[in-house]
């Protein structure tokens, strides 16, 4: 017996990939929200997802959660500018001094060994209570991961695309410009990536800590004042931002992976 | 060794040494005169200075002593005008198409945009490139890789094309097919080349004249004209003489080869 055999278009495995983790996620939200509405987890703990999003709605048509917002994300893009910035700088001058940085390797190893935040009440004294403490508290935890970055990225350039630029000619910065920084992007991209992951994480922890402004602060004190639905609220506003401000540079990464033909 | 007469580039007395607690004599003394627009090659045991050689006369590291002239100039740390370098390993860059690859050279010294895409539509045809122009390194193979490469430096029209054993990582049938369009590309182009490679059917098939170099620091042993008419391609291997060629070659190399990985000969 003759057997046709049909085909149909494929989804791509990218595609595939994206759909199953909404899928899952989605699932994982509805669950949670039968096991809330069910009585299977007490409503004095955990908000039902529905009411958590009309809560973050409500709270971001609010002149004070706006304020913290704009305080919160001004310093994080400080912080994260500045990070990386110096963490590149940082990263290009030891990687063309090795002695300094076999000595200082080390330290760059163990450096997300020692818990930063400990450091909260030095940085207050030194540059009192306001934005200035948590910028330093987010540059001090991103500006490694910028660091360790470019190292690794410079490391990582082919030494025969030196002897290219080379071949060509090259100065010194069109070497750099047009050879070094292209090869390391992709390396270089992670740092920014983390570094800006690394930035929020500070900032929200120090406001969290010791603060009278930002998301951080407004978080700790509803949860304080038992107001679960601000918690909650704020909270799935934190989340969504970091997986937005992520996902936006994934994409531009994704883009740059295109451009390659890697993707 | 040398020959005065039409020299494209000469060695005289050409040493390398790389400095350090143990300092290591890796090359010469070399002399050597290259005759304008012949194929020579230098065939070697592993380790024995193939690539300082080139390095060296490429003007991308400089002779510890000696003297080296390219067209009557010295030759001491830069890369003249006029010599291009393939090298062995997979040196196209990766975020730039095949056609932004070939045209990178062009771009950087400010050549009319018309004429870029003249030269590299016709290095991208010779190479075989033209249905990739748009694609990306990782998008081709190893083989179609070392062509970008090939015409990256074609299409700056060198006058002295030095290869590192460019086609090291192919299979035999690539190899003989990238030969005879090596062998294509200097007819056409009536460039000086230089071959180093390790590969003795290569040298053979591909050459007017191989240079046998010793085990480390190494010197030449043996200059060998292959006596080749200029219009030939890879179906040369079926004539006796190469298999005699070869034969030479590997008569002056293997007591070489043996120093070279420390066995008795």
């Amino acid at each position: 017996m003759k057997r046709t055999i049909v085909t149909r278009p494929a989804m791509s495995r990218a595609r595939r990939v994206v759909w199953t983790r909404w899928g899952i996620t989605l699932l994982l939200v509805l669950l949670l929200e039968a096991a809330c509405r069910l009585g299977f987890v007490p409503k004095l703990a955990v908000l039902p997802p529905s009411e958590v999003i009309a809560a973050m709605v409500a709270l971001l048509s609010t002149q004070e959660v706006l304020t913290n917002v704009a305080e919160t994300f001004s310093t994080v893009a400080i912080a994260f500018t500045a990070s990386v910035l110096t963490g590149f700088v940082l990263g290009v001058a030891l990687h063309g001094a090795p002695r300094l940085r076999r000595a200082i390797d080390p330290l760059l190893a163990s450096y997300y060994a020692v818990p930063i935040f400990v450091f909260y009440p030095l940085l207050v004294a030194l540059l009192g209570l306001g934005a200035l403490p948590l910028m330093a508290i987010g540059y001090l935890a991103a500006v490694p991961a910028m660091l360790i970055a470019t190292l690794l990225g410079l490391d990582r350039v082919p030494p025969v695309l030196r002897r290219v630029a080379r071949m060509h000619r090259l100065g010194r910065v069109s070497t750099a410009v047009l050879v070094i920084l292209p090869a390391a992007l992709p390396n270089l991209f992670q740092g920014i990536k983390l570094s800006l992951a690394y930035a929020f994480i500070g900032v929200i922890a120090g406001e969290f800590i010791l603060s009278s402004g930002g998301l951080g602060y407004a978080i700790a004190f509803a949860y304080d004042s038992f107001d679960n639905r601000t918690m909650y609220g704020l909270m799935l506003f934190v989340l969504l931002s970091a997986v937005i401000s992520n996902g936006l540079l994934s994409s531009w990464e994704s883009r740059l992976q295109r451009r390659r033909g890697l993707q | 060794m040398t020959d005065a007469t039409a020299a494209h580039a000469v060695l005289h007395g050409v040493t390398r040494v790389y400095p350090g607690a143990n300092p290591v004599h890796a090359l010469g003394p070399i002399d050597l005169s290259i005759t304008r627009g012949s194929f020579f090659s230098v065939v070697g045991p592993s380790g024995c200075g193939k690539s300082t050689l080139l390095d060296v006369l490429a003007g991308l590291s400089p002779p510890s002593a000696g003297r080296i002239t390219f067209e009557g100039q010295p030759v001491n740390g830069t890369v003249p005008d006029g010599v291009g370098v393939v090298f062995q390993e997979d040196s196209s860059f990766p975020w730039l198409t095949v056609r932004d690859n070939v045209a990178f050279g062009l771009r950087r010294i400010g050549t009319d945009p018309a004429e870029i895409a003249r030269r590299v539509d016709h290095a991208i045809g010779f190479m075989g490139l033209t249905d990739f122009a748009a694609a990306y390194p990782a998008q081709l193979s190893g083989g179609m890789r070392q062509r970008v490469c090939i015409a990256r430096t074609l299409v700056l029209r060198p006058r002295l094309i030095l290869l590192d054993e460019p086609f090291g990582a192919l299979d035999q049938q690539t190899r003989l097919l990238m030969g005879d369009e090596l062998l294509r590309l200097w007819r056409e182009t009536d460039a000086t080349v230089l071959l180093i490679t390790h590969a003795l059917d290569e040298a053979a098939m591909l050459s007017d004249r191989v240079g046998v170099m010793s085990a480390r620091p190494g010197r030449f042993i043996d200059l060998l004209d292959t006596g080749w008419p200029r219009d030939r391609d890879s179906r040369i291997v079926s004539d006796p003489g190469f298999g005699a060629i070869t034969a030479r070659l590997w008569s002056s190399l293997r007591t070489e080869s043996m120093k070279a990985i420390g066995a008795r000969a």
